[in-house]
């Protein structure tokens, strides 16, 4: 390590030295949020786009003064309909404790469903992705159970989606906000201290150095800064990313599937301090080598 | 080294070197003199090419240096020691490390550094020195720090600035000894200087530069003439002392 950053300048007393590490800390920190929001979304999205286009709901309306075993012998006559469709591949009544889970934020726990004018629901899985004839099966549907309504969550997926766009969007904005910033002060700091030495390099420009030679002692110990202060900013936001999967972990399970960890998607995370330490060596060189044009 | 017509201006002041025009032989020993302020460290700055001309040609090693891209300049840079008049040594580097620079730059391997450096070290009386700081040294021995910087790489044209002006009679005397061995072994020597006392114990030709122009002027003295300066009895082992 010490021949790799030795160096016929004394940049390793730069100021910039102190700030430059804790700087890309932060932003790698940010950046590895950022990037864990980004793919997790994408995943996330990418499912409910799945869950969207491949389930239904048929909602089978109470009738009043109807006994229990009707409406039972109802909701299973629709099942029954559902099944012998082409387009569908499965259909299940949900279930009345499933039910009572749904209904538990807005009635309580005690609640009994039979008491209640609740429509029963059928979860339907379709064969393809798109089915044809939504009005046609409906029909069908209604005339087994008069009142009975399909819903496709295209509506309300749709607007999640949306959101779920929106926020992801965001991050890839964060994402790049980050990347502008630590090329920026990457920048300044390397043309500070090229100012800072500017005697030294005019005294190696005259015994015969290229740009080259100087640009590499700078991108050097820049690649070693960007380094220690990618693994310090990475290392900061694994608790915060455990911390958000735990937070996430009780929503899984529910209408939709919500955030869950892609080894992929680590490995992406894992390489943002290479990647920080790259470009912060990066910058450095072509930094020095354009302000060492405008010498002799 | 041919100037032809070169012309030397610092911005939109007025000219320093107008229409200056001579050719070193190769292998030839120079002084550069003339008064303070007569454009010595300007036309100097054109030979280790710090600058460019305004006007005219510069030809360095047969190529015309003045519109030559500013990508082959380190290669030319490379055969030409400087010994400036201020030294311009690194203070963060050890003496070794001031010296090898030149090797360094030129791609020389560290085992060849390590051998040779403390090699001409010692040569210059400097071995006991290989591991201190500029600042930690005196005058004297900065001074042949810098001058073995400058030969270290066996440049092909010396240029000094003044390289005895911060030193007594005695010790530039010595210095000038250093100079004519690197000069026996062919490399082409230019020392400006504004010591009358100095030029005139040495044979050489004078470039002698007044009010921006270079005339070409004989030597001051001959051989024998440098009170038996020549005479075998100093080596440059004896700059230990310095």
């Amino acid at each position: 390590m010490a021949r790799f950053l030795r160096s016929d300048l004394p940049i390793a007393a730069d100021p910039g030295n102190r700030f430059l590490p804790l700087l890309v800390a932060a932003m790698v920190f940010l950046a590895t949020l950022a990037l864990a929001g980004a793919l997790g979304l994408q995943d996330m999205t990418t499912r409910w786009r799945g869950a969207m286009t491949g389930t239904l709901t048929v909602q089978v309306p109470p009738v009043a003064g109807e006994s229990a075993a009707d409406t039972a012998a109802r909701v299973e006559r629709v099942v029954r309909l559902m099944v012998s469709l082409p387009d569908v591949a499965a259909a299940s009544a949900v279930a009345d404790d499933q039910l009572v889970q749904m209904l538990q934020p807005w009635l309580g726990s005690d609640v009994l469903i039979t008491d209640l004018p609740v429509p029963r629901l059928v979860d339907v899985t379709l064969k393809n992705e798109a089915v044809t004839g939504l009005d046609a099966m409906l029909a069908r549907v209604r005339d087994v159970a008069p009142g009975a309504l399909i819903d496709d969550h295209r509506v309300w997926l749709a607007r999640l989606i949306a959101l779920a766009d929106g926020i992801r969007l965001l991050a890839w904005a964060i994402l790049g906000l980050v990347g502008v910033a630590t090329t920026a002060a990457v920048v300044y700091a390397t043309r500070s201290g090229l100012a800072v030495h500017r005697p030294h390099i005019e005294v190696l420009h005259l015994i015969g150095a290229t740009d080259g030679y100087v640009a590499r002692q700078f991108a050097r110990r820049a690649l070693v800064h960007g380094l220690i202060g990618g693994l310090s900013g990475f290392i900061l936001a694994v608790p915060a990313l455990v911390g958000l999967l735990i937070l996430l972990a009780p929503l899984e399970g529910g209408l939709v599937p919500v955030l869950s960890p892609v080894p992929v998607h680590f490995l992406g995370l894992a390489l943002l301090p290479v990647f920080a330490g790259a470009v912060v060596m990066m910058t450095a060189y072509r930094t020095v080598r354009r302000q060492l044009a405008r010498m002799l | 080294m041919r100037f032809d017509n070169v012309s030397l201006r610092y911005g939109s002041g007025p000219d320093v070197l107008q229409d200056v025009s001579f050719y070193l032989d190769p292998g030839s020993f120079h002084f550069l003199t003339g008064q303070s302020g007569a454009g010595k460290t300007s036309l100097l700055s054109l030979l280790y090419l710090a600058r460019r001309p305004s006007r005219g040609a510069v030809q360095m090693f047969g190529t015309d240096v003045s519109s030559a891209p500013r990508d082959a300049l380190p290669a030319l840079r490379r055969r030409i020691g400087v010994v400036f008049q201020e030294f311009r040594l690194l203070d963060h580097l050890s003496t070794l490390d001031n010296v090898a620079l030149p090797l360094r730059v030129a791609g020389v391997s560290e085992s060849e550094i390590q051998r040779h450096v403390p090699e001409l070290l010692n040569w210059v009386g400097l071995s006991r020195h290989l591991h201190a700081t500029p600042p930690t040294l005196s005058g004297g021995q900065k001074q042949r720090v810098a001058i073995a910087r400058a030969v270290i790489n066996r440049p092909d044209l010396l240029v000094a600035d003044e390289p005895t002006g911060s030193v007594d009679d005695r010790t530039a005397t010595r210095l000038m000894h250093l100079f004519m061995e690197l000069n026996r072994l062919g490399t082409t020597v230019l020392i400006a200087t504004h010591n009358e006392g100095l030029v005139r114990k040495f044979p050489f030709e004078r470039l002698h530069l007044e009010q921006g122009q270079v005339s070409v002027l004989p030597p001051l003295s001959g051989w024998g003439t440098s009170d038996g300066l020549f005479s075998g009895g100093s080596s440059l082992s004896d700059l230990e002392d310095l």
